[in-house]
């Protein structure tokens, strides 16, 4: 009986734990990309006509820009799919990436209470839209964390020649979910990317207050993370992911991805 | 003196033997205070050893210093074998503490660790329950037993060990008279086998009625020693003749 | 916005299989973690109960207080160890579920470790004469003493799978909250939580704590059975 029961234990714990080399039939990649792809359910839409093209299976990481770029560094990550055109060229400058393609782009909103106490809503640019929220020291909820978005923030900021700081100015560390829920409770102002926000239920008083400013352009590259780097870096397979984003398979399939009848993601391969 | 129960016991017992146990002017003491002092006593095989004295006189002490669970401060304990403490020996205790399993797995246990195998420790628990009338109990949870259940399990688990020697700390002491009298059987049952017995308790009658020879403890020291009867009819002590008349003693 | 508990039961009964399979995958991360714990932690703890030597009490203030550590540092630890530039990256670890069962091993060792060590050393009080007496050493006391305080134990155990079921933050760095990968229960609350589903994430906060107290009602039924049964 005692060897009954053993026997019995033995096997729940092999069931149980998974063996530390996972099964070589599934090919897979990881990409390291932003909340902004991932929480708008870009990737839900475009990942399994990939896979059903290629047979490769695509396992995202929504990371903040700055945390994704960090993973393809360590070399945790085969491909770094972002938004924040200077550090990816940084990454790849420094040998990090192969090389930086553009695959699409959407554009940041400035979202706000909807009584717009600041007046955003009637500003020319962007930048003179910051300075009112400033100047009007409105609450201004930014995400702090050095993601594409964020770093969009600190240079809009800088345009407009404005050192953001004060009791309205709300650094939360989090992500753009999470950013546009502290921005709800306040309410407050923020930078959203379109495609979060176009996703995002918990809205609460909140409106887009302006958009359109060619500043806010948001263009997202994709990058091999470098396999003279590391070796272990699928290469072929992050290729192949790349070459089908960039083609014309891939670029439909991004502007195909819409919420409620509208697109979010603009091809932008050349 | 003791030829007659020496005459039953087991070939390999006297062959092998561990007793007689020596105290050579044992002494212990904690932080400076002496509990035992300067006791010098033989256990001889075969025999039926009372302990008595009142209560606090260091009975439970002395039967764990020879036991080998506390250590002498001074003086010296020595084993007919010469070990430093021999594995045939077994103790029961006042509160016996009782594995939280069943009646037989709490036989079986102490003879796992001496190594026995599945098979002749499984033959030696059923014979044990038998011989101690526990087979009715066996599939019983020991922590679930009654007081009086509990130490003839004690007394079957310390038996079930074959001791040469051994020690009861005052086993009777928080029974019923029924369940005395059952303990106080098993006792000359294994006695009658062979074991020697060394028993403390402060019950006259026990005493009267299990004692072959007598050791009278007093504020950790031994007064008198010798046969029960000697002692009985005429000790020489002032505190032991006290005892015997019933009055209080400290 | 639906009521969080009809949401919570049409997740349920609509046998979603994205679920089921967030579920499946909690569970055994959880209970494997809590498996190779007990299996480190138990005999661990127990040797530090009866165990003396220098540096004792230190020891036990140490696993004491790991016993507070983050969940966010052991994940970060892990993560660290795991990473393809850390010491253990060639083993391409990170961002698996075995990765989350380290880190979750790794956050509740300290818990079944520092109850046991208290469970096992009031037993000891209780057990050390008569163990001595029947010839178990204190070495072969640990099997022994482990065993008869299993009831205890158990809710070491329970309160190890409570802290490993409950936390995300260790399982988010380390496994990456990869969809059908390395989702569990509580990283898919905290990402629909951030797209703003508040009442999905509720939905399924429910259905997490139902599965733990589905788990400690067996736990605990069990302990009571066992101790109406060997006392």
């Amino acid at each position: 009986m005692r060897a009954i029961r053993t026997a019995t234990l033995l096997a729940l714990a092999a069931g149980l734990v998974p063996l530390a080399a996972q099964p070589a039939a599934a090919e897979f990649i990881t990409v390291a990309s932003t909340t902004s792809t991932e929480n708008s359910g870009l990737f839900g839409h475009i990942l399994p006509l990939f896979a059903a093209e290629t047979g490769i299976e695509v396992r995202v990481l929504a990371q903040g820009t700055g945390q994704a770029l960090e993973t393809g560094r360590r070399g945790d990550a085969d491909v770094v799919f972002v938004h924040a055109r200077a550090q990816e060229e940084a990454f790849v400058a420094e040998g990090w990436g192969v090389a930086r393609l553009d695959v699409m782009y959407n554009d940041f909103v400035l979202v706000g209470p909807a009584e717009d106490p600041a007046g955003i809503a009637a500003a020319e640019t962007a930048p003179t839209a910051m300075a009112a929220v400033a100047a009007a020291e409105a609450p201004f909820a930014s995400r702090g964390d050095d993601s594409g978005t964020h770093v969009a923030e600190m240079a809009l900021w800088s345009a407009a020649g404005i050192q953001p700081q004060g009791r309205w100015y709300l650094s939360t560390g989090s992500g753009m979910g999470a950013t546009l829920n502290v921005a709800a409770q306040v309410p407050a102002y923020t930078l959203a990317d379109r495609a979060t926000w176009l996703s995002f239920a918990n809205r609460g008083p909140l409106q887009i207050l302006f958009e359109g400013d060619p500043v806010l352009f948001n263009p997202y590259g994709v990058i091999l993370v470098n396999p003279e780097r590391h070796p272990h870096v699928k290469a072929a397979e992050g290729q192949v992911f790349i070459d089908w984003l960039v083609s014309e398979a891939g670029q439909q399939a991004i502007a195909g991805f819409t919420i409620e009848g509208e697109q979010l993601f603009f091809p932008a391969a050349r | 003196m003791g030829a007659g129960p020496a005459r039953m016991r087991p070939e390999g017992a006297l062959r092998a033997g561990i007793l007689p146990l020596r105290l050579d002017g044992v002494g212990y003491a904690v932080a400076g205070r002496a509990l035992l002092s300067d006791l010098t006593l033989t256990l001889r095989p075969g025999r039926r050893l009372v302990i008595l004295g009142p209560n606090g006189a260091g009975k439970s002490l002395l039967l764990r210093l020879c036991h080998g669970l506390i250590q002498p401060t001074s003086g010296r304990r020595i084993w007919a074998d010469g070990s430093a403490r021999p594995a045939s020996q077994a103790m029961v205790f006042q509160r016996p503490v009782l594995l939280r399993r069943t009646v037989a797995a709490n036989i079986a246990f102490p003879l796992a660790l001496r190594g026995i195998g599945r098979a002749a420790r499984r033959e030696q628990v059923a014979r044990t329950l038998e011989r101690f009338g526990l087979t009715a109990l066996a599939h019983r949870p020991a922590r679930l037993l009654s007081g009086g259940e509990q130490q003839r399990l004690a007394m079957a688990r310390a038996g079930a060990m074959a001791p040469e020697v051994l020690f009861l700390d005052e086993p009777c002491a928080s029974l019923d008279p029924a369940a005395t009298r059952v303990i106080e059987e098993m006792i000359l049952t294994l006695s009658a086998e062979g074991t020697t017995i060394v028993a403390s308790t402060h019950d006259l009658g026990q005493a009267r009625r299990l004692a072959e020879d007598v050791a009278f403890l007093h504020r950790g020291r031994l007064v008198e020693a010798g046969p029960a009867a000697a002692f009985f009819t005429g000790c020489r002590s002032p505190e032991a003749r006290a005892f015997l008349n019933g009055d209080l003693v400290w | 916005m639906e009521s969080p508990l009809v949401t919570a039961l049409a997740l349920l009964s609509g046998e979603d299989p994205a679920l089921m399979q967030i579920i499946g995958l909690s569970l055994r991360v959880t209970l494997s973690a809590v498996l190779i714990a007990s299996v480190i932690a138990l005999p661990l703890g127990a040797a530090l109960a009866l165990a003396r030597f220098p540096g004792r009490n230190i020891v036990i203030v140490f696993f004491n207080a790991l016993m507070g550590l983050p969940p966010v540092v052991a994940g970060l630890l892990v993560y660290l160890a795991l990473s393809r530039s850390g010491p253990l990256g060639s083993l391409a670890l990170l961002f698996t579920p075995t990765a989350m069962i380290v880190a979750q091993t790794v956050l509740i060792v300290p818990i079944i470790l520092s109850l046991t060590r208290s469970v096992v050393e009031d037993l000891w009080a209780e057990y050390s004469e008569q163990l001595t007496s029947l010839g178990a050493g204190r070495l072969r006391a640990v099997p022994t003493l482990l065993w008869d305080g299993r009831v205890s134990l158990l809710t070491g155990i329970l309160a190890g799978f409570g802290r490993a079921s409950a936390e995300v933050g260790a399982v988010l760095i380390v496994g990456g909250n990869i969809a059908g990968h390395t989702r569990t229960m509580t990283t898919a609350i905290t990402l629909e939580t951030s797209r703003g589903n508040l009442g999905l994430a509720v939905a399924l906060g429910i259905v997490l704590l139902g599965l733990t107290l589905i788990l400690n009602a067996l736990a605990w039924s069990a302990g009571q059975w066992a101790r109406g049964r060997l006392g």
